[in-house]
């Protein structure tokens, strides 16, 4: 039975998730929100490694997703540490409000 | 069905689904709204991992990230009373060039793609590596070391994370 599934598919899945996380990125100025969108792209790039390895009949591509999803979640901790620290300072988390640097 | 197996249903419901909660995400005015979606889209993208017989990463990715790391969202989310009214907006001219370029990097990819080789994926439940027992042989084998270092990794980002929260460091 052939009911196999073409990588291109896959493929053309991930691309159109990783631009919908990268719009996300560019057109939101919530922090939290583009942190989310982050997540997203990093999502998109786990599913494609998943579709390969499961194409090539190798785990090292599964192994590789289940440390992306390691450090995703220590990236979380850290990132959303930071965010509730600057909202403790600023009393908001708009980005065009943290231009401290630029002046 | 139409000349389509059940996978090729699956794998279109699916797709479906998780582009337009993705969609979703970006274009809820509400956060709490916006992470309930990314939850959706989280659980969509589980049933491709299940679809392509990954089990073990299929369960972990629904523990780790719509269990832990989108509860984490939410609580920071209510923590700081976001809503609809302190959202702040872009100006439409902005919105207009994030999704002009987001469209040309979809139409660079896309071209790019269009000519490369049709390879199948093997159909549901040929593909073995995905399950625990002969994913556990290779990650305790070969990858014995990046996984302890994940763990110290892991402890820095708990410490880093406690260090940064704490309102006043003596």
């Amino acid at each position: 039975m052939i009911n196999g599934i073409s990588i291109n598919y896959y493929l053309l899945l991930s691309t159109v998730l990783f631009i919908i996380g990268a719009v996300g990125v560019m057109a939101r100025r919530n922090s939290i929100i583009i942190f989310m969108c982050i997540e997203l792209m990093l999502n998109a790039v786990n599913l494609l490694l998943v579709a390969f390895s499961t194409l090539h009949n190798d785990a090292a591509g599964q192994v590789f997703v289940f440390f992306i999803m390691a450090v995703a979640a220590a990236e979380v901790a850290v990132g959303l540490a930071i965010l509730s620290m600057i909202y403790r300072n600023v009393k908001s988390i708009d980005t065009d409000l943290l231009s401290n640097l630029k002046n | 069905m139409l000349g389509y197996t059940i996978t090729q249903w699956l794998f279109g419901i699916l797709s479906f689904l998780a582009i337009m909660f993705a969609l979703m995400v970006v274009f809820s005015r509400n956060p709490v709204n916006s992470v309930l979606y990314l939850v959706m889209t989280f659980f969509c993208i589980a049933g491709h991992y299940l679809l392509m017989n990954a089990q073990f990463l299929a369960i972990v990715h629904i523990v780790v990230y719509a269990g832990a790391i989108m509860v984490l969202f939410l609580f920071v989310i209510m923590l700081m009373n976001l809503n609809e009214d302190t959202e702040p907006q872009r100006t439409q001219i902005t919105k207009i060039i994030a999704g002009v370029a987001g469209g040309l990097l979809l139409f660079v990819l896309v071209g790019s793609l269009k000519g490369t080789e049709q390879l199948q994926l093997k159909s549901y439940g040929a593909s073995q590596i995905g399950l625990v027992k002969n994913l556990g042989k290779v990650l305790f084998k070969e990858f014995l070391f990046p996984f302890e270092i994940a763990s110290i990794l892991l402890l820095a980002a708990l410490v880093g994370s406690i260090m940064i929260g704490k309102k006043d460091i003596k």
